[in-house]
Order: C-alpha cells, then structure tokens, then sequence
C-alpha cells in the first residue's frame, strides 16, 4: 500500500495544446546571437574581476537584455528564443566549430538549424573576443599528450563536456518553490553574514556567495520582465479569455519565482523559469526535472482540497510545461549531433517510486505526467518510470499504455538495483531511495550531486584492436605495447593484454575528463545553479569546484556485447578448438575480412606505406602514390583474402553469442564488462568525488562504430557497435525472454552511472489488455533478475522503412534511439538503418 | 532424475515468449509429428514425424530433434521468472501432440510437478485413453474444432471429426482441465457463417466450456511449403477482413453466449 491514494481516471487534452505543438514544430529551429553578444559585452566589462563574478554579472547582463516572447495561447511563459525551438550559442564553451559549420548547419542530416546572415555576422564579431577564453582551450592545455592522442584516435571521445556546458543535475526546484529566490538571496545573505572577513575561506566564499544573491536577483528580475509584457499584451488583446490569462500570467510572474509558490498554476511557473533558467546560464544539457510527481504535489494537493483548482486545469497546466520543455534547444556541432541525434535535451522526468522511507508514493500527478506524454505526442521530457515491488500495477498499466503508442516513452528503472546500487556509492538509504534518473539512464541524488554523468564515450572495441596491432594506430605507436599478438600462447594471455590496453587507455580518459573538469571550475564556475545545490551556499563554492555533497565521474563504456562475444570467438576458434590461426584471425581483421576497405583505411594506409619509402630514400610522387593506393586496394581482395574472410565468418557464426541466454556466454560477457567497469573504480576527480562507470552509447553507437575496425565478432569494419547492454543487432535470435535474461545476467550494480537496453516490439505484442499484462510481466521479470534499465520501440518495421521514404508524412514520428527519444526523421540515414535493423521482438 | 525425465520424443521447435497459446509469458514446444493434413497448415513441417530438411532463406534446415523431457524442461525453466509474474508457462503443440502421447506426458507432468502451468494445443484425435493419460497434468486443454460437419471435415484435413467431436465431450465431462474452443477460420472451408455458429452451438453445449477463440487463417506459413519441395493449394486465398472476423464473432456469441474472442 503506497503513501497516497490517487485518482488515474485519464482527462482528455485541450485544443489549445495541439495548437502549442503546431505552433512550435511549425518551423525549422533557428539558431540566435542575443546571448552571446551579451555575454560578451559584459566580460569584456569585468575583465579585472574574480571569474565567478563576472560569470554573475553576464548572466544578470544577459537576462536583463535577451529579447522576449509570449508566445500564442501560452499559460506558462519564458522563452529563451524569439523563434520557436530555437537555440542561443555559448561561446565561452568553445565556438570554433559553429563558426566552421555556418554554412552547412543548415542542410546537416543529423539536427538542422536555420541560421541568418545577421546572427552569422554577430557571432563572428563576439568570436574574436573568445580565441584563448574558452574551456575547451584550457582543457587542452591541462590534457596530457598522450590522453589527446588518444582522443585524436578515437580511443574515446571527452566531447561533451569539452565543448560545452555540463548540466546533467536535478536541483534543489522544491526548495525554490518553497521560498522563491528571495528566500535563497537571505539564506546566501545570512552565511555571508556569519564569515568573518579574516577566514581562510572567505576570499573564495564571500565571492561565491555575493555571484549567489547578484544571479537570484537577475532571475527575479527577468520574470519581472514577463510581468510587464504580459501586462502590456493585455491591454491591447480584444480577446477577453486571453486577456484574463495573459492578467493572471503578469500575477504569477510578479510573484514567481521570487516568492514561494502560492498554488499549483505558481509553482508550475515557477518550475518552468528555473528549468528554462538554468539553460540560459550554461549549454549543458540533461538538466532534469527529475521528481516532478513529488515536489509538485503538495500544491496540487492543496489546490484540489481548497477547491482552487480542478485536474482538468492542472492536466492542461503540466501538458503546457510538456510542450514548453520541447521549445528549449541546442546546436551541437555536426559530430555530435550525430552521437546525440534527435534536437534532445535529455530532460528527465520521472514518475512514480518510493520516499525517502521506503513507502511508495505514486499519485495522482504520477499518472497525470503519462498523461502529459500521452497528449503532447513530443520527445521532451524525457519521461521515466521508477518500477518496483510495491509499484501499483494500474501504474504500470497506464505506462504500458504510453510505450504502446510508439513514441518511445517511458524507459522504465529498477529501483531493487538501483536503490542498493547507489548506497554502494556512499549514498544513505533514506538518499538513495530518492533518486531520479538525469539525461539517459544516470541515477542521482536531487539537488546534492554533481554527477559529471556524460563524462566520455569510451569504446571498448578500440583497445582490443590495439592488441591485434601492439598498441599501434594509423602507423603511430598510441598505446603500450602488449606484445606480438600471434605469439600469444593462451587465452588468459591474449585477455591479459586486452585489460592491459583496457587500463592504460581508462587511465587517459581519466586524465581528459580531469582536465576538463579544472578548465570548467576554472572559467565556467555557475553561481545560479550551484545555489541549489547542496552543499554550495554553506561551503561558498559552486559545483564546479566542489560544492555538492556528492560528486562522481561517469564516463560511459561502449560496445560489451561486441567484445563478449569477440573475445569468446577468439577463446572457442583460436585458443579451444584450434580452427583458426591468430595470424588468420589478424589477417581478416585488417583486410575487414575480405570485404573491402574503407576509403578512410586505404589512404591512412598509403600514406604510411609512403612515408616509409621516403624513410628509405625512394621518390614518391603523384604517380608513386596512385599506385600505391591501387596495390593496397588490391591487396585486401584477393580471392584469397575474401575466401579466408568468408570461411573465418561462417566459423564465427556457428560460435553462441551474448544475448541467447546461454549460461556460459552470459557468465564471460559479465567478466568482459568488468574489464570497464572495475578499473575505473579506483580513480578520482578533482572535486573529491570517484569515478563509476555507465554502460550505454546514447546514440553514439553509430558514428563511433564507424571509426572501428573489423572485430573479431565478424562485426564489418566501420559499422555500428552495439548499442547500450543490448546484444548485438540481430545477433539475438530467441526472443525477448532469452536476450533480457542474457543482459541481466551482466552486473548492473557497478555500472552505477546507468546501462541502457533497448527491446524493439511490433505493436502486436502490446495489444489489448492481455497485450499490455505480458509485456508489464516482462519488465517485472527482467526486473527481478536485477536488471536496471528497459526501453522500448514499439513501431513497425515497415512504418520506419515508410518513413525514410516519405519523411514529410512522419515529421512527428517519434522513436527511442538510446536513452532518450527522438524524431525519426532527423535521424541520419545510417541511424535509421540500425533502428530498423535491431532485431524485431514478439512474434 | 525422475524417470519420465527420461523419457523421449521428437519436436521441431521451441518458441519463447509466445503470448497468444494460453494464459501470460508461455514457452511452446512443437512436437513432430501428425494425424491431419490441413491444407492451411502453417507448419506444414510438423506434419511427418521423420526428420526432414527444409530449404529455410536459401540454406538447408534439419527439421526434427530427438531429445527428453529433462533437456525441454532445461528450456522451459529459463523463463520461470516471466511465468510466475504473467501466469504463463508450458503449451505443447505441434503437429499433434497426442501422436507422442508418453512424451507429452510426461513433458506436461514435469512442468505440472515443478509448478508450471500447463497448456496443450491439439485436436483430441486420439483415443480417449491418452487423453485420459493427459489430463491430470493439464491446466488448460486449447482445443481444435474445425468444423461440424463430417464430410468437409475430412475432405479438407483428410480425417472424418466423430472421434475429436466425441473426446471434446467426454474431456468436457472429465472436469478435469479448463477447455477452451479454438477455430481456425479458414477462407472456403468454414468462414461461412452458419459454419461458425455451428461450432459455436456444440462449443456451448459442453460442459463447463466458456470461451472459444476464433482465429483468422493467416499466410505466413507459405514460404514453408516452397520449403519442403511442396505445393501451397492456398495460394489464391485471402485472409478474412478485421471486418468479416468481427461479424463472425458476434453471430458466434449471439448463437452460444460463450466468450468470444479474435486470435488467440
């Protein structure tokens, strides 16, 4: 029995939220300069002041200036873009790259943005002023040589928080709701009050703490902002409903959030400008509401009994917020885009779970958020659902119901794994049990954390290939030398060598993501942001430099279930049953087994083959090297090379793979996890907090499998890894049942910063009530067995194949790619294949 | 190990999280191996008991496998954790299962004693005392009635239907298990209307039967036929329309009051 007793009875959706969806999808987003023209104005100002002071004033200067909109029929106000869904730029961040890309923003497959002359002629202006002022520049020069070798070879990529904000925090909102910023700006003033000016810290804090009350006021005074607009749309609007709506909006923006939170329609408000806030301050995303069922609540609740409100406005109260979260966005440059395709922001809001006593706390604003999904039909927020044993079924039901209408929502999370999980990390129970999931799948404490949850990509393909090569990439030695790999006599040898190149590599990702960590503590320090965060006011820091309670490192490991059932290939066909020769197996390797080249390995090739002939003193010209690209085209096809490939490949098939449920696969592919998993433990970062590892690619799966050689899976060069803790793309062949026992069989318990799998249905397998019973029976199932994390796909294959043929019929067709959804249609061409190519659940 | 762990028999195939043969998450076993020869068989390869080879996406397939009931049980246990939280477990099909009536058995008492539950799809055409042998062992009888009248019976399945007619009543009688009525709907054999209400009328005048499932013939075992070197005869036949399928259930529940319902 839960704490609440709850009303699930659905309420329908207004007109005026599909009118808002319309509205907001109508165009292609629009990238604007307002922010960074002002942010540079006011550096240029404070140059001769401490850095989180001028960080302070260029978010109270940016407020104070950024153009305005309310846009048609809104009820919750505070746009960050005149255009709908359009994106301010961060340069402090890094802005090389957008400059580079301001012709083909546009025309990009992964995320397009429009851009105007005018803004392109701004930024370039304001980039003057950054060369040498960035955090992606600073973390450079903090980098180790060798960890940016490794970078520059795709050993892992630190991109995220490289070029961009971190975000990927839940804050304090029930605080704000409470006492607004007012009450925060007295908490800052009373701990300023209790310094003496003779501490050791006071340098730092009294700093820290006056950028604390300089940001909160900014924030006052920009919803002060929308008051007077509102006001003044009201006097000329001949509409008398909307001129009410637009008086009652002046109301709360006066009130909010510079006071506590009088009702629900408030606190929505007041929800919404720190959520919108927060992304004006920095470019980080997974900014994530978190328990928005919980905090809001006790608003609802009042409301309700006081008979202030009914569930219809309140539905049509939180479907505005819905629709607000998708007006948010960012560009990113064109790689990323790609690792993070969808225009997502990774806003995650989760519903249902237990308090902080262990008591399950479902209610009727639990239900109302899959309602809110249900009715705006849109990627944000990215919504989850916290499942366990004592989790009402009609809860379930209801979000089976969602994920039945293939939009991909909600991931589901397993809080009998997770909950033990982050106590493991030095979370206390009553903590733990309060955790909500930040961006994909990274469980965190709200409002005490700085999770650094997105730290890295690091794919586990790369190391392995260093073993085949003795640490050798493109003709340069990056990585220590493990030995000859065909001299290899065993296979605890040969898997010793991979945990060697495993560790040396884990040790510069560390070291890239530490480097990075300082620049951001150093030049990015966020003052609004860490006012409400645990523990920032009383120790006078920000996050950034160490301010919340915990503090944690997450960078992700990739590709498991390829390098399970590669090294178990190798294991069973080389070292076992003798079938193959590891001087055979390099072969295939290096020639993609036959299959032909890529362009990108036939040039690297060349070159090093050129290279060594002028070594030798030989004349290589033009000529010399269009032979030697032609000769080493020629060399990886030989009928030979493609007969030896195609008959390593047959072998290879025959070998069991991960994700069939077989006792003895599932056991190794645990163990290879752990080569990830376990030696990141050990490490540190520098706001005093550890290192844990994820286990999910986003969607970085296909743009990182296409820097990949051929693998001894039979993985072809250049494609796709696979994706999160799923089994490889097609590799599982028993169904659902079997591939979710294999993928439980791995520890989700260390992958504490997340592990992601992904089932794909056909709409068949949810149909009717029969239909959605079976598949809440099979997450319970997957769940007993402690697996964290399911999402799913449920569309047709031939919907998907439809929609690349006819994407203007499919704009607002949304899929689950990774840990978030997105619209298909924006998906690059080789994301789409991989979707539809994941093996088809439900027969 | 029990004895009738031991035991052995040949089957074709098993499918894991089938959720349309019986109650929640059910693990299917096919046997090999049967009496009839329905022209829309959509496993046309569980027909012949003997092993066979089917060309399956260009590659030759061994079809038939000699096992226990302790090595399908090892299979069926993997998935204990989607039947405890579905209510699902084992359903044995084929083919007819009752064509290998001591494995059969024994593979549902094996289920039956760890506390699985249990299903078998089948057309009762056996005589009664294997069924009888069955029963004990069985939660849910999920059985075939094709059709009422004897001659199209047998010219479209090869057999006559008394012997199956009969078995339903006297398992109806048993009490023993939960029976439920199963239709396939085929196109030019039993689609007609008064067809179905027939079956319907004698599914209602059993005993404790409460609920009959219509299901709609369907397409997808075509390829097996090419497969097998065999012709498909119903090459020119069309699924019946959701429409035509709806129609049929309401004369259905109007002339039985049973519990009607689309597929399985």
């Amino acid at each position: 029995m839960g704490l609440y007793t709850y009303n699930s009875e659905s309420i329908p959706k207004t007109d005026r939220i599909g009118r808002l969806v319309d509205h907001l999808f109508a165009k292609m987003p629009e990238i604007e300069s307002a922010r960074a023209v002002l942010i540079t104005e006011s550096y240029k100002a404070t140059e001769s002041e401490p850095m989180i002071i001028r960080r302070a004033k260029a978010f109270e200067h940016i407020l104070k200036y950024i153009p305005i909109i309310i846009r048609d029929e809104e009820l919750i106000v505070g746009s960050t873009t005149i255009a709908p869904r359009g994106c301010q730029t961060y340069p402090e961040f890094s802005y090389e790259w957008l400059e580079s890309e301001f012709e083909t923003v546009e025309t990009r497959s992964a995320d397009p943005f429009y851009i105007s002359e005018k803004a392109k002629q701004d930024l370039r202006e304001v980039h003057k002023y950054w060369k040498g002022k960035t955090t992606s520049e600073l973390a450079t020069s903090y980098m180790a040589p060798e960890a940016i070798r490794a970078i520059d070879h795709n050993i892992f990529t630190p991109g995220n928080y490289f070029y961009n904000g971190v975000g990927h925090v839940t804050v304090q909102y029930e605080k704000v709701l409470a006492v607004g910023y007012e009450g925060i700006i007295e908490e800052a003033e009373a701990e300023l009050a209790k310094c003496n000016v003779g501490d050791g810290d006071y340098v730092k804090k009294s700093h820290f703490l006056e950028a604390v009350i300089i940001s909160c006021k900014a924030a006052v005074a920009y919803a002060r902002r929308y008051a007077e607009l509102a006001e003044e749309e009201a006097g000329t609007c001949g509409n008398t409903q909307r001129k009410a709506e637009l008086l009652r909006i002046a109301e709360n923006c006066r009130r909010v959030p510079a006071k506590g939170a009088s009702g629900f329609y408030e606190a929505c408000q007041s929800f919404w400008f720190v959520q919108q806030l927060l992304q004006i301050e920095s470019s980080g995303h997974s900014i994530s509401p978190g328990r928005f069922d919980q905090y809001m609540y006790p608003y609802y609740k009042k409301d309700l009994d006081e008979g202030r409100l009914t569930r219809e406005f309140a539905q049509e109260l939180m479907d505005c917020i819905w629709v607000k979260l998708n007006d948010l966005n960012k560009c990113r440059d064109a790689a990323s885009a790609e690792g993070f395709a969808g225009y997502s922001l990774f806003q995650n809001l989760i519903a249902g779970g237990q308090n902080k006593e262990g008591i399950d706390v479902t209610n009727d604003l639990s239900f109302m958020c899959i309602q809110a999904s249900m009715h705006v039909m849109l990627p944000q927020p990215s919504f989850s659902i916290r499942v366990w044993n004592g989790s009402p079924h009609e809860f379930l039901i209801k979000a089976a119901e969602l994920t039945r209408t293939g939009i991909g929502l909600p991931a589901y999370y397993n809080d009998e794994v997770i909950i033990p999980s982050l106590v493991s990390r030095g979370l206390t129970l009553a903590e733990a049990r309060e955790y909500n999931i930040i961006g994909c799948v990274e469980p965190q404490k709200a409002g005490k954390t700085e999770g650094w949850h997105d730290a890295a990509f690091f794919n586990m393909c790369r190391p392995l290939e260093l073993v085949f090569s003795n640490g050798v990439d493109r003709g340069e030695q990056i990585s220590i030398k493990t030995g000859n790999v065909e001299e290899m006599k065993t296979f605890e040898e040969f898997y010793d060598a991979y945990k060697k190149q495993m560790n040396y590599n884990i040790s510069l990702l560390v070291n890239a993501d530490n480097a990075i960590d300082v620049a951001h503590a150093e030049r990015c320090p966020l003052p609004f942001l860490s006012c409400i965060v645990e523990d920032c006011i009383r120790r006078g820091k920000s996050v950034q430099e160490g301010g919340a309670v915990y503090n944690f490192t997450g960078p992700q490991g990739f590709g498991v279930a390829n390098m399970a059932d590669s090294l178990y290939a190798v294991k069973k066909l080389v070292y076992e049953e003798r079938k193959v020769s590891m001087a055979e197996y390099k072969e295939a390797l290096l020639t993609n087994y036959g299959k032909g080249l890529d362009p990108a390995t036939i040039s690297d090739l060349t070159v090093q083959i050129a290279e060594q002939l002028k070594a030798a003193g030989k004349p290589v010209g033009e000529a010399e090297i269009a032979a030697i690209l032609k000769a080493v085209k020629a060399a990886a096809e030989t009928p030979e090379i493609q007969a030896n490939g195609e008959k390593l490949l047959e072998l290879i098939e025959e070998v069991p793979k991960f994700g069939n449920d077989i006792a003895e696969v599932d056991a190794f592919a645990r163990d290879v996890a752990y080569t990830y998993t376990r030696p990141l433990e050990s490490f540190k970062n520098p706001r005093g907090g550890m290192y844990q590892a994820g286990l999910y690619p986003v969607s970085a799966n296909v743009p990182l499998g296409a820097q990949t050689g051929a693998t001894p899976d039979g993985r072809l060069a250049r494609t796709p890894v696979a994706d999160g803790v799923s089994p490889s793309a097609g590799k599982d062949v028993h169904g659902p049942t079997a591939a979710a026992n294999s993928v439980s069989k791995l520890d989700h318990y260390i992958a504490s910063n997340g592990t992601l799998f992904n089932q794909k249905f056909h709409p068949s397998a949810l149909s009717g009530r029969k239909g959605l019973e079976n598949f809440v029976a099979l997450i319970r199932s997957y769940f007993d067995q402690k697996g964290s994390h399911m999402q799913f796909n449920v569309v047709s294959r031939e919907t998907l194949l439809d929609a690349q043929k006819h994407p203007e019929q499919y704009k607002h067709l949304v899929v689950r790619v990774a840990g978030y959804s997105a619209l298909f249609t924006t998906l690059s061409r080789s994301l789409q294949d991989d979707i539809i190519n994941r093996t088809e659940q439900g027969f | 190990m029990m004895d009738y762990m031991k035991t052995r028999g040949r089957i074709f195939d098993i499918q894991r999280f089938s959720i349309h043969d019986g109650t929640g998450i059910r693990t299917i076993v096919f046997l090999k191996g049967c009496v009839l020869r329905c022209r829309w068989c959509c496993n046309p390869e569980s027909q012949e008991y003997a092993i066979q080879t089917m060309m399956v996406q260009g590659k030759p397939k061994i079809i038939g496998e000699d096992t226990t009931v302790g090595k399908v049980m090892e299979v069926v246990e993997k998935d204990r954790p989607y039947y405890r939280r579905s209510g699902g477990g084992l359903t044995l099909s084929g083919g007819e299962s009752l064509c290998q009536p001591e494995f059969a058995r024994d593979l549902l008492r094996a289920a039956k004693e760890r506390g699985i539950n249990t299903a078998m799809e089948s057309m009762g055409c056996a005589p009664y005392e294997v069924i009888e042998s069955i029963l004990p062992h069985l939660d849910q009888y999920l059985m075939d009635i094709k059709h009422t009248n004897p001659g199209k019976h047998k010219e479209f399945t090869g057999r006559s239907n008394e012997l199956m007619l009969e078995n339903a009543k006297k398992i109806a009688d048993s009490g023993m298990t939960d029976l439920v009525i199963r239709v396939p709907v085929i196109p030019g054999f039993n689609d007609r209307k008064d067809e179905i209400t027939s079956i319907a009328r004698y599914a209602a005048g059993l005993r404790g039967v409460k609920r009959m499932h219509l299901l709609p013939y369907h397409r997808l075992g075509q390829d097996k036929y090419d497969g097998l070197g065999r012709e498909y005869l119903m090459k020119d036949i069309l699924p019946p329309s959701n429409d035509y399928m709806r129609m049929l259930k309401k004369a259905a529940i109007e002339a039985s009051g049973l519990d009607c319902q689309i597929g399985g």
